[in-house]
């Protein structure tokens, strides 16, 4: 496989970004929506293909910088579906944004480009790179609605807090680089002894991880993400929250256990307390919350405490859960960005108030936005139940070598247990929320809506019910890391 | 129509093609709903007809390939423990539809929920595959919270509403904790729990995890039947809950964590369950005699039903916690017996609080001139729950307390006593307070149940209670050889310790 074949899918991604980009130049404002529903088409088209590659073998490429493994494609594919989606959000949100709609959809397709350069990323120079890549396309689309003050502060809040972690990462790479001479993780992890127990590497690696945990909003590094999302526009939110989220979970995932797995092990302890932090501090702080955008922001730092269950649990079988995990929080978070972009439209709320009524207003839309919370709370026969069946799973099964993370299985436990409350609440407004909905039209929905809202129930239900291909899949990409 | 699979899946299939219809055929919602409950009541009817009790295994038994990744299949079966169970389960939630005539809001969505709630709960019983168990179970919870919050009654709906969810999950949650556990320690990459009972009978756990494993089992599902201290959500939820909810849940579900523990907790874990067990007998005291007593007090009928119901629960507990297969079958006795009670009970008091707008007895009074037909089977039902012999309970209630007699005198003795004493107390003041003295005027109105069809459920209902009652052998026979081979696992491992 020549370099450049191998990176065809993110061509083909920026490619589209490109040509989004220039013919809006040259295409009449009325027709601009066709723009973003060929985007759409060319993104389900490249996910579609990506189902026509087929990897005997990983593929390491421009001088190992790049890995092309089962890992990489399986994010690659969940990064194109979330895009795919976050398209029909943002071209449902379209009336709430003054102009330039076509430049959103180019950026989000630009920042797809990056997240599936950090799928691949073997080298913290790629990593680097492809993060910024997302990182900096995000400090636009948060503050896209520039008429709108909380738009534009989120914007530069999510610019200097986003800048202070590129610092770290980049203050990270320097120690690095300086101690073992290498940038590439496979080589960083067969260096010498010395060298991985110097304390330059130690300090350079736990940089980098900062950086990482900004990206994911673990504990102690979380506090920027309420107020971003709750300013930023909803499609923005819901790809933060996906898209974002998961990037910085795979390069996570190939820092933790490619790039110094011996290192990263030994640091099992502060990991489960890490771990156990953010689950309680995100499902803690979601209770009082009454805007939908920052209760999802609580909710996704408490997701990124199960997502790092994963990791406490050392295994492949924990690896695989946190992919199959991301899977259902994809279709579930974007379930509810989606209906909520389609229940506002007209109006400039996100309180969970101004959801009331819902229930009579769209049986639909109030059904699907049940499923999206049921399944975040992890009640089956939803994705999220799998989810979360998996990696508690996952957490027993290693306990055996660890028995602290009995401890962060019974945190877990509550954690799920507080989520239902508050996850629960917003389906208590949507069915019997105090509103006279009687006054509030029906709400009628296009199409492409109707569609992308069936692929989100069809993937909710799917995960939930017949998990068997998909988990095959994430076990699939959690063996091409090196396990000993 | 014996196909297990065909009914658990019509309630459900029903509930999609409910979702399916236009939103204005609101005969027909009622229709769907109403066939597909009654043709699993016939296929439940003709399973336990065709149920051969001298066999042994499982019988029914349906088995495909689900996650075969993690071991997890979809495996139903049934045999003697819960063949009963599902028939009482499809007969509840056919009489739950046919007493849903009073919804007239949101019918579609009431009845897509109602069905969903009915598929999961008879899955839950037939499942032998531990992770399908506790699936059907889970599947029930969002509807009970629905309908709970948009059907439901009375100023604390709301807190009722979540504290039952919650507690429901918390003890959900505990449960699976319990059987991931259960599962990682077995070593075996199988949910199927044929395959790890022969597996656990040869390569027992070590009895120190056992023990821990167990006790998260037992609260877990302590929890989910309303085990004392954990009890509190049980009479709120009831009240609060349309009567559809509170006779599926009160009268089925909650029997899901007692099912639990004698299939699953008492036969993998034996020396678990014996270090368990004392505690379990004195917590149900707690049951019996606690909540017997604050059901003396209540003033709302409901209240007084659902402490009631919370109180019946501590036989099952103590017949599971005597470990001998006289108490052990009673328990299962008592949890069919109770659960067509409950159903009973409840609906009758769903049909009063929708003619009379109030559920408080002291408004009530000489009902009975008014409505001979309820007011008789209220009587009839509050009589079972007093422990008549006749009705269902009593051959159940009775065998509980032979079987604890052995292992637990006092306990055996403070029990008997809330059974015979608290239970007919409250009870009779009921009888009293509702349905004689002398009628008041602003009840002159009250219409009974007009017609046959109206008084379908609660004659099937109550000739359930009566059929169990005067033929306890019909539930007891086929049972023998499950229980007295679970309790030998368990009396084995004391004597070989």
């Amino acid at each position: 496989m020549t370099d450049f074949a191998a990176i065809g899918l993110e061509l083909a991604v920026a490619a589209t970004g490109l040509a989004v980009l220039l013919l809006d130049l040259w295409v009449r404002p009325e027709q601009r929506r066709w723009l973003t529903w060929t985007a759409v088409l060319a993104v389900a088209g490249i996910f579609v293909a990506s189902f026509a590659l087929t990897l005997p073998e990983p593929a390491r490429l421009f001088g190992g910088l790049y890995v092309l493994d089962e890992l990489a494609l399986f994010f690659k594919r969940f990064f194109l579906l979330a895009a795919l989606l976050v398209l029909v959000v943002g071209q449902e949100f379209a009336d709430r944004f003054p102009a330039g709609h076509a430049e959103y959809s180019a950026l989000t397709l630009f920042a797809l480009t990056g997240m599936m350069f950090a799928a691949s990323a073997n080298d913290f120079v790629l990593l680097f790179v492809a993060l910024e890549l997302v990182t900096i396309t995000f400090y636009v689309l948060t503050s896209f609605q520039r008429r709108r003050v909380a738009s534009l502060e989120a914007g530069v809040k999510y610019l200097i807090l986003g800048a202070l972690s590129t610092g770290f990462l980049v203050y990270g790479l320097a120690l690095i680089f300086g101690a073992a001479g290498t940038m590439n993780f496979e080589q960083l992890a067969a260096s010498p002894p010395a060298v991985l127990e110097s304390r330059l590497l130690t300090v350079g690696l736990l940089l980098v991880l900062v950086g990482l945990a900004f990206k994911i909003a673990a504990v102690p590094f979380q506090f920027w993400a309420p107020d971003v999302y709750e300013g930023a526009p909803l499609p923005t939110t819901a790809f933060l929250a996906v898209g974002s989220k998961a990037a910085g979970i795979v390069l996570l995932l190939r820092v933790w256990f490619v790039a110094a797995p011996a290192l990263t092990a030994s640091w099992a302890g502060p990991l489960l307390v890490v771990t156990a932090l953010t689950l309680l501090y995100g499902v803690l702080c979601a209770i009082p919350q009454r805007s939908l955008k920052r209760l999802m922001a609580y909710s996704s730092i408490a997701n990124a405490g199960f997502l790092l269950l994963g990791f406490c649990s050392g295994s492949a079988a924990g690896v695989a859960a946190v992919l199959f995990y991301l899977g259902g929080y994809l279709f579930a978070v974007l379930a509810i960005f989606l209906v909520a972009t389609l229940a506002w439209r007209g109006t400039d709320t996100d309180a969970i108030a101004d959801l009331a009524g819902l229930g009579q207003r769209s049986p639909l839309l109030a059904g699907v936005l049940t499923l999206g919370l049921v399944s975040l709370a992890g009640v089956p026969p939803l994705a999220g139940f799998f989810g979360k069946f998996l990696l508690l799973k996952s957490v027993l099964a290693s306990a055996t070598l660890h028995p602290g993370l009995y401890a962060v299985a019974a945190v877990a436990l509550l954690a799920v247990v507080i989520s239902l409350y508050y996850y629960f609440g917003v389906i208590r407004v949507v069915y019997w929320g105090q509103q006279a909905a009687a006054q509030q039209p029906p709400i009628l929905l296009a199409w492409p809506a109707r569609a992308a809202l069936g692929l989100c129930v069809f993937g909710l239900l799917w995960l939930g019910c017949f998990p068997a291909n998909v988990l095959n899949l994430a076990q699939l990409a959690a063996q091409s890391l090196p396990w000993r | 129509m014996a196909n297990l699979s065909f009914i658990i899946f019509c309630p459900l299939v029903a509930a999609v093609l409910i979702a399916l219809l236009p939103r204005t055929f609101n005969v027909l919602f009622r229709a769907v709903a109403l066939l597909a409950t009654g043709l699993s009541l016939l296929g439940a009817v003709r399973v336990f007809a065709g149920f051969d009790s001298a066999a042994t295994g499982l019988q029914f038994e349906q088995h495909f390939r689900w996650v075969d990744a993690l071991g997890i299949g979809y495996h139903v079966g049934v045999d003697g423990l819960n063949v009963g169970l599902v028939l009482m389960a499809a007969l509840v939630a056919f009489a739950a539809v046919c007493v849903s005539r009073e919804i007239r809001e949101r019918q579609q969505f009431y009845y897509i929920l109602v069905l969903a709630m009915a598929g999961g709960i008879l899955g839950a019983f037939a499942s032998f595959d531990l992770f399908l168990f506790y699936f059907f179970h889970e599947l029930a919870l969002v509807p009970t919270f629905i309908l709970i919050g948009v059907w439901g009654r009375g100023a604390q709906r709301d807190y009722a509403t979540f504290k039952l969810t919650l507690y429901l999950s918390l003890g959900a949650l505990v449960a699976l904790i319990g059987l991931i556990a259960l599962y990682v320690q077995a070593g075996q990459t199988s949910f199927n729990l044929l395959h790890l009972t022969r597996h656990l009978a040869l390569n027992p756990i070590a009895p120190g995890t056992q023990s821990w494993i167990f006790g998260l089992l037992l609260f877990g599902f302590g929890i989910l039947v309303s085990l004392w201290p954990f009890h509190t959500w049980a009479p709120l939820g009831y009240a609060a809950a349309p009567t559809a909810a509170a006779m599926l849940h009160a009268g089925v579900l909650k029997k899901f964590g007692l099912y639990g523990l004698i299939r699953i907790a008492l036969p993998l874990l034996p020396a678990g369950a014996q270090s368990w067990m004392n505690v379990l007998a004195l917590l149900c005291l707690g049951n019996i005699l606690y909540c017997g007593l604050v059901a003396l007090r209540q003033r709302d009928l409901n209240h007084l039903l659902g402490n009631s119901s919370v109180a019946h629960m501590g036989f099952a507990f103590l017949g599971i916690a005597s470990l001998s297969v006289l108490g052990v079958t009673g328990a299962v006795v008592v949890m069919v017996a109770h659960g067509l009670l409950a159903a009973l009970s409840f609906a009758l008091s769903g049909f009063l609080y929708h003619r009379l707008g109030t559920l408080e007895m002291d408004q009530m009074g000489g009902l009975l001139q008014r409505l001979p037909f309820v007011g008789g089977v209220m009587v009839m039902a509050m009589f079972a729950g007093c422990g008549l012999p006749g009705f269902a309970n009593f051959p159940g209630e009775a065998l509980v307390l032979f079987g604890a007699w052995e292992s637990y005198r006092t306990i055996t003795v403070l029990a008997c006593w809330g059974a015979l004493v608290i239970a007919a107390v409250y009870m009779l003041r009921a009888v009293r307070t509702i349905w004689h003295g002398p009628p008041l005027d602003r009840w002159k109105d009250l219409v009974d149940a007009p017609n046959l069809w109206v008084k379908l459920p609660y004659a099937l209902l109550l000739a359930g209670l009566l059929v169990f009652g005067c033929f306890p052998r019909l539930l007891t026979d086929p049972m023998q050889p499950v229980v007295s081979q679970i309790v030998q696992r368990v009396q084995g491992e004391t004597a070989t310790p």
